[in-house]
């Protein structure tokens, strides 16, 4: 033998045998990475002028330095950067660690080449700290539909009647804050209504046997015509009684508010987007530390085997979508008492429930993740609000496509597999 | 035997399920009249002195359920143009309906028609708006025909995606629907798509030889032929074809039908496509119909669809995916639709209350075991053990 074991599998490692369904992934990657990079490039030789960032906004406190890019080269460079790691991915020498760097800076790459791009095509500066507090704003009731949403599915239970829960909670929260002047019972009954609507799923699916899919369709139209009916009959009747109602302010913490740029930021936030920090370890914890939660994730995988070993199934499935449903009721809030006033009858909701599914897709039914992927979809969002004021030369109802593009990509595999609880929308009935 | 005779025999599945839709309807009504009472701060308030005067509750309660329902009555059947306007809602709800209810029936869960309707509404109307002067038997099946595609191709990429690399249709058809959202706002604010000298999101007014020809003074208009038409292509296709054998096997058992030599994922584009077409003609029935009193159809906004692709799914699960189950459900919930005018103006009543119902009826269907929960006797009367055996001995 001239080949000992060890230099063997060495030969082994250098190689890399790849299997097809992970090369098609770095294809894929390669290629989509190296179509933005083109893009970039192109984008870099529209602008001539240079890119002014400001990093506070006019009524600031303390005023900071606004950043001036020049907007050419700047792009110019990040799409180079960007084009580097498509082509990296493309040819596969870059494996492992480099690869993390890779994707992290293609991603910095695009963030930061078309936002330059954007200062440097308008006339007025692009405000960074707006961008991001406008971001946080987006993204409270999605951190909240991606916790009631992360709880339902890994313990099986598909939910897309988020945007129920929602609509439902945003209108109770609305009434009953009108009705007695208290946020923190307006906060309660919005809680309870998405639990209700909650109540309702775990019923159908688990004691019914109702595909979760239907009945999630069915919640969220029962949740439209509920809150439709009522609005109109009660509501619009008696506006000053029932339809009365000012928002939460924006809580100013003391002395962290004073930090320059975070402060504006982080501290001076609405009271349901700080619960929301709170929420998203808190379910974290519940499920990854727990002895309840990894009964809830055993049975989203298998609950025959969680019933072997004496799991009440059912019940488990049950708690998870109902604690679900409250945190998405608490979201659900945020449209009414939480940011904007009283409840309207143009539809509230605008859709929110279905990005917070996108984004507990996107993020792998992991709470963190997909709070993550949530403040990507909300800055998404407030880029093609920001745009908008700007008059750029891209449509903002493109940067609104984004997030949907980004979970078709996602859920289509051609970025990483995203894998849903093994039973997730299977009926579970105890057979012995 | 004597036996067999005294043992009922179980009642056929149609009749069950018949029984279930009907005490279905009966409890989505029941259910929307309560919160109809409910929700009405003036009759609700006569209930609170209920014990001291309960005639005061009954009846203001009785009047306020009465009134609604006649008024619901006279929208959608009390006279000739009531049917008509029944039908004329019926039409694109049937069309989506089908759209949805074929997907089904492939084991597909098709939630973009909302999509799918307004890319075909939008290309349909474009071609009825900048087309001038061709001939009507020209013009409209030329609208008809590009709103279908347009649709088919909105849904066809659903079905290849699905088939391609096995992404979840539910998942992919939302996005799909929201893209198509945004799509719609962005080319409704471009000036090829808007009406001349507007600048917000309407469009010009459809040449007559792009709108559906009508009964003079009605709405029965031949988009309501057209959907029937499609109802009975979709039978045709399911029952008496290769590839409806092959779209049913693949429904009931993907796994068994590419055993047995259907090709999945031919069968999950193609699907998807013809749904997406269906419900593109739902769009293009929507844009073309001829209104009540002006006689041209509605110009194309951003919001003109309405949720005509969630209401297809409700149209669907009512019509158990039966071609004809989604006609008889698509008349249903269209005459809902076309009641609801006479219903505020009659009776004072909001008219969200037909979505309410809406809702309450197919969550009543999809559960047939929660209604044979609430409604006990409905249930398959179990022969008991001990009649059975006392029978035997009686026999004997």
């Amino acid at each position: 033998m001239s080949i000992t074991p060890v230099t063997a599998s060495a030969a082994l490692i250098n190689e890399r045998v790849e299997s097809p369904q992970t090369k098609a992934q770095r294809l894929s990657v390669g290629v989509l990475v190296t179509i933005l990079g083109a893009i970039l490039l192109f984008m870099a030789f529209t602008v001539n002028k240079s890119g002014r960032i400001a990093l506070s906004d006019a009524l600031a406190d303390v005023q900071l330095p606004t950043i001036e890019l020049p907007g050419m080269p700047t792009v110019l460079l990040c799409s180079l950067v960007v084009l580097g790691a498509g082509i990296g991915y493309l040819t596969g020498k870059i494996n492992g660690r480099a690869r993390t760097v890779l994707a992290v800076a293609a991603g910095l790459g695009i963030l930061v080449g078309f936002l330059v791009w954007a200062a440097a095509s308008s006339t007025l500066p692009f405000t960074l700290t707006s961008q991001l507090n406008l971001t946080l704003e987006y993204a409270t009731p999605l951190f909240f539909g991606v916790l009631g949403g992360v709880l339902a599915e890994r313990a099986g239970v598909v939910n897309i009647a988020i945007e129920g829960m929602f609509l439902t909670a945003a209108f109770t929260a609305s009434l009953t804050y009108s009705v007695t002047n208290s946020f923190v019972a307006a906060l309660i009954a919005a809680a309870i209504a998405g639990l209700l609507m909650a109540a309702v799923l775990a019923l159908f699916t688990l004691r019914y046997l109702v595909d979760h899919v239907i009945i999630g369709v069915v919640i969220n139209l029962l949740a439209t015509g509920l809150t439709g009916f009522i609005f109109q009959q009660l509501v619009a009747k008696d506006v000053s009684t029932y339809g009365s109602v000012t928002p939460m302010l924006p809580l100013r913490i003391p002395v962290l508010e004073s930090i320059p740029f975070l402060g504006p930021i982080l501290f001076s936030l609405r009271p349901l987007t700080y619960m929301a920090f709170i929420a998203i370890p808190l379910v974290w914890f519940l499920l990854f530390r727990t002895k309840w939660g990894l009964r809830v994730r055993s049975v989203g995988e298998h609950p025959h085997a969680a019933d072997t070993v004496g799991i009440n199934v059912v019940w488990t499935k049950a708690s998870a979508v109902l604690l679900g449903g409250l945190f998405a009721g608490l979201g659900g809030s945020y449209f009414t008492i939480g940011s904007v006033g009283a409840f309207q009858d143009n539809n509230p909701t605008a859709g929110y429930g279905f990005i917070a599914l996108a984004a507990v897709i996107m993020g792998r039914w992991h709470p963190v993740l997909g709070a993550l992927v949530a403040l990507f979809f909300g800055f998404c969002r407030a880029l093609a609000q920001t745009t908008k004021l700007m008059a750029l030369p891209i449509p903002g109802d493109f940067i609104e496509m984004l997030p949907y593009l980004a979970t078709i990509i996602a859920v289509a595999g051609l970025v990483g597999r995203v894998r849903a609880p093994a039973a997730d929308g299977a009926h579970f009935v105890k057979t012995h | 035997m004597s036996v067999d005779a005294k043992v009922k025999a179980p009642r056929p599945a149609w009749v069950q399920s018949t029984i279930i839709t009907i005490a279905s309807l009966i409890l989505a009504f029941i259910v929307g009249a309560i919160v109809m009472v409910a929700s009405d701060a003036e009759v609700a308030g006569k209930w609170a002195y209920f014990f001291a005067q309960p005639g005061d509750a009954l009846s203001a309660s009785w009047d306020k359920i009465a009134s609604t329902f006649y008024a619901m009555w006279v929208g959608s059947m009390g006279s000739w143009v009531a049917i008509t306007n029944t039908t004329a809602e019926a039409a694109p709800l049937i069309a989506a309906g089908l759209g949805v209810a074929v997907a089904f029936r492939a084991g597909l869960f098709n939630i973009g028609g909302q999509g799918q309707a307004m890319l075909g509404a939008l290309t349909a109307a474009y071609i009825g708006f900048t087309l001038k002067g061709l001939p009507i038997f020209l013009h409209l099946p030329l609208a008809i025909l590009v709103g279908v595609i347009a649709g088919g191709i909105w849904g066809g990429i659903v079905g290849l995606l699905k088939a391609r690399t096995g992404a979840h249709e539910v998942i992919l058809t939302i996005m799909m629907n929201y893209i198509a959202g945004s799509l719609l706002a962005y080319l409704m604010m471009q000036t090829a798509f808007q009406t001349p000298g507007r600048t917000d999101p309407i469009s010009p007014v459809l040449e007559w030889t792009a709108t559906m020809p009508r009964l003079d003074g009605t709405r029965l208009h031949l988009g309501f032929f057209l959907a029937i038409l499609a109802a009975v292509g979709v039978w045709w296709l399911l029952e008496r074809t290769k590839f409806g054998v092959h779209l049913k096997a693949v429904g009931l058992n993907p796994n068994a039908a590419a055993t047995a030599g259907a090709s999945v994922p031919n069968v999950t584009l193609l699907t998807m496509a013809l749904a997406g077409g269906l419900a593109g003609l739902g769009g293009v029935i929507t844009v073309t119909a001829p209104d009540l009193l002006t006689g041209s159809p509605p110009q194309m906004t951003g919001t003109i669809i309405g949720t005509l692709g969630f209401d297809a799914i409700t149209v669907a699960l009512l019509g158990r995916s039966r071609p004809l189950g989604v006609v008889f459900a698509g008349l249903l919930f269209g005459a809902l639709k076309a009641s609801r005018r006479t219903m505020v103006v009659m009776a004072g009543t909001p008219d969200k209350l037909t979505d309410l119902i809406q809702a309450l009826i197919v969550l009543f269907v999809a559960a047939p075991a929660f209604v044979a929960w609430l409604l006990p006797f409905l249930r398959e009367r179990k022969v008991k053990k001990h009649e059975v055996q006392s029978a035997k001995v009686a026999a004997a």
